[in-house]
């Protein structure tokens, strides 16, 4: 049995009459991909921004890292990343001090950080950025750059927040790319998208619908239950199971 | 520690990479003091006075002569009536109405006493106070000469002073008392307030609240850098009041410091408060302005004394902050009193500090949720 990182049972979110989560429970393993995926409005980000920490949960019991979400968010907050929607890094300081300034928050020491900045640098091919501020920086190169600095104080789990939002195909390609390495490397990776074909990257995926799970599995294993050869039929399937031909779910933020 | 320092150098960078928050910060500063004390200018030469003088006799014309060959009168009407003086100000040219009473030579021989008036034009407050400063000053010293020759030492003249269109004066010395207390509740709390949601507004906040920072460590972390350059402006301020207008600090200025580094601290607080309840820079700018910029001119006795205003606006001035700030430096600049006077606008500006830091922590915590 593989060592679980995120365990989450019964967890409800509540504003007013609205349920944003109703009743979530799964689990995630250590070095995992996993994928959340839903419509705008599902739930999605409500969950992750529990599960991070930035929102508690109105009941149910929430594990990161070992550790309890009510009681140890301190503890949670140091074995995680996080990567938001909205572009996170610091557009009038430059490529270096951003690094600097996110190593410093997390707690590495000087030298720590000077190593990782090398690493980080030659394995994006960004040396002739260094001192570039990052308004100056392609979309495309900012997201890879946000990415890496959310995973450099190498934590137990990293939560991805439709990380891929607007940038180009060959981007997403190589942003994936990336985030294999980072699994690979023993990190786990929760993330949400809208992208279906993001979603065959995927360990495993859980299809939410207004608040619920209503799926969870490996992407073929879901492909074969719902006899369709795309993780995007099987979501318009769940999700819109009435529609005989249904379009497609749109893409945006949410 | 170290985390903390790091995020605070961070904040210091985005202050100096942008040239806009620089100016704001010193160049609107120094402009407005160099403004403010051009603008009013403490010496007058050839101000234009008339003369009612309704006696005709020796003294009245030696006194006169007096006064206009001090360099810096210059007489230009002489007057009839008391209907004169409105229409004659009025006209612009003369900034003051010098009227000797009747028979003003010979009160003065019989009764050892004579009046003058003085009525200078309020509308031009630094002007009418710089006149009428000046004639008492040359009247007294006419006084003297008197007193030294002919008769006995008890005679006097007793200038008499009235101010038309604005009848309490405020001393020219107030603006930079005044300029200090605008300036620092504008930068520290729509500088702060605007840095907050900024944070907010382009989603790093998320991303500094997911990680081991505590949020009073980012609050305390953003707002520290203004905390230290409001402080060397208020010493800049201080000091171009100094050398250039020649204004010193006549109390201790030590005191003034203490109190300022409080009044400092109240205005970034209610930034602070400001940043949680709004959520855009926009909203953040337009709360700062209405709710601080505007109360602060109006209603904290910087231009318009509070003593002149309905008792309405005299208890709405009450919340005002900077009211209490203004009453403390201009005690401690201007007329040099210590702790002893200042203590209940000291406590009352501590405790909206206080309330301020306590409704933010609230706020702060529920905005997390």
């Amino acid at each position: 049995m593989r060592k679980k990182v995120i365990e989450v049972e019964n967890l409800v979110k509540r504003f007013g009459h609205f349920t944003a989560n109703d009743n979530l429970t799964f689990e995630v393993y250590e070095g995992e991909i996993f994928g959340f995926l839903g419509a705008n409005g599902a739930g999605k980000t409500t969950a992750i921004r529990i599960l991070s920490g930035l929102s508690s949960p109105t009941s149910g019991k929430v594990k990161v890292a070992g550790f309890d979400s009510g009681k140890q968010a301190e503890k949670i907050k140091k074995n995680i990343g996080y990567m938001c929607q909205k572009f996170s890094l610091y557009e009038d300081l430059t490529v270096k001090e951003n690094i600097m300034l996110y190593g410093g928050i997390y707690g590495l020491s000087r030298s720590q950080i000077a190593e990782r900045t090398g690493i980080l640098l030659d394995k994006l091919r960004f040396r002739e950025y260094e001192n570039k501020l990052i308004s100056e920086l392609p979309l495309g190169l900012r997201q890879k750059l946000s990415f890496s600095v959310a995973v450099l104080h190498e934590p137990k789990i990293v939560f991805l927040d439709e990380p891929t939002g607007g940038v180009d195909p060959i981007t997403r390609r190589q942003f994936w790319e990336m985030i294999y390495e980072t699994a690979a490397s023993g990190i786990t990776v929760f993330v949400t998208t809208h992208y279906m074909d993001e979603a065959e990257y995927c360990d495993r995926i859980s299809i939410m619908n207004e608040g619920r799970i209503v799926a969870l599995d490996t992407p073929g294993n879901l492909k074969k239950q719902y006899n369709v050869s795309s993780v995007e039929e099987v979501f318009i399937k769940i999700a819109r199971p009435d529609a005989s031909h249904p379009p497609a779910p749109s893409p945006g933020s949410g | 520690m170290k985390r903390f320092l790091g995020f605070v150098r961070k904040e210091f960078i985005h202050i100096f990479r942008d040239y806009r928050t620089l100016f704001i910060l010193f160049g609107i500063p120094v402009a407005e003091i160099l403004i403010f004390g051009f603008a009013i200018s403490m010496d007058i030469k050839n101000a234009g006075v008339a003369f009612l003088d309704l006696s005709h006799d020796e003294i009245t014309h030696k006194l006169s002569d007096k006064i206009i060959s001090s360099g810096f009168f210059r007489k230009t009407e002489d007057l009839l009536s008391y209907n004169d003086i409105d229409k004659v100000l009025k006209k612009g040219h003369t900034k003051a109405v010098i009227i000797f009473e009747e028979d003003f030579g010979r009160n003065l021989i019989r009764e050892g006493k004579a009046s003058l008036s003085i009525i200078a034009d309020g509308s031009e407050p630094n002007t009418a106070t710089l006149i009428t400063n000046y004639t008492t000053a040359i009247v007294n010293d006419f006084n003297m000469g008197l007193a030294g020759t002919q008769v006995s030492s008890a005679l006097k003249i007793i200038p008499e002073v009235k101010m038309f269109y604005n009848p309490n004066l405020q001393s020219h010395f107030m603006f930079v008392p005044g300029v200090i207390t605008l300036i620092l509740i504008l930068i520290c709390a729509l500088m702060t307030s605007v840095t907050i949601t900024r944070e907010k507004e382009f989603g790093t906040m998320e991303v500094l609240l997911v990680s081991p920072l505590r949020p009073v460590q980012i609050i305390l972390g953003k707002v520290t850098p203004y905390f230290i350059l409001s402080f060397i402006n208020v010493l800049l301020i201080l000091a171009l009041a100094w050398f250039v207008f020649g204004l010193p600090v006549k109390g201790s200025l030590v005191l003034l410091l203490a109190e300022t580094m409080l009044y400092i601290l109240m205005s970034l607080s209610l930034g602070i408060l400001i940043s949680t309840v709004s959520s855009t820079m926009q909203q953040a700018i337009f709360i700062s302005l209405i709710g601080l910029l505007l109360p602060t001119i109006l209603l904290s006795g910087f231009i318009f004394p509070i003593e002149n205003m309905p008792s309405v606006y005299d208890y709405v001035s009450l919340i005002v902050p900077p009211r209490y700030f203004i009453v403390i430096i201009k005690n401690i600049m201007i007329k040099g009193t210590g702790l002893m006077y200042i203590w209940k606008e000291t406590l009352i500006l501590a405790a909206m500090t206080t309330v301020f830091i306590a409704i933010s922590i609230r706020k702060f915590k529920i905005r997390l949720e």
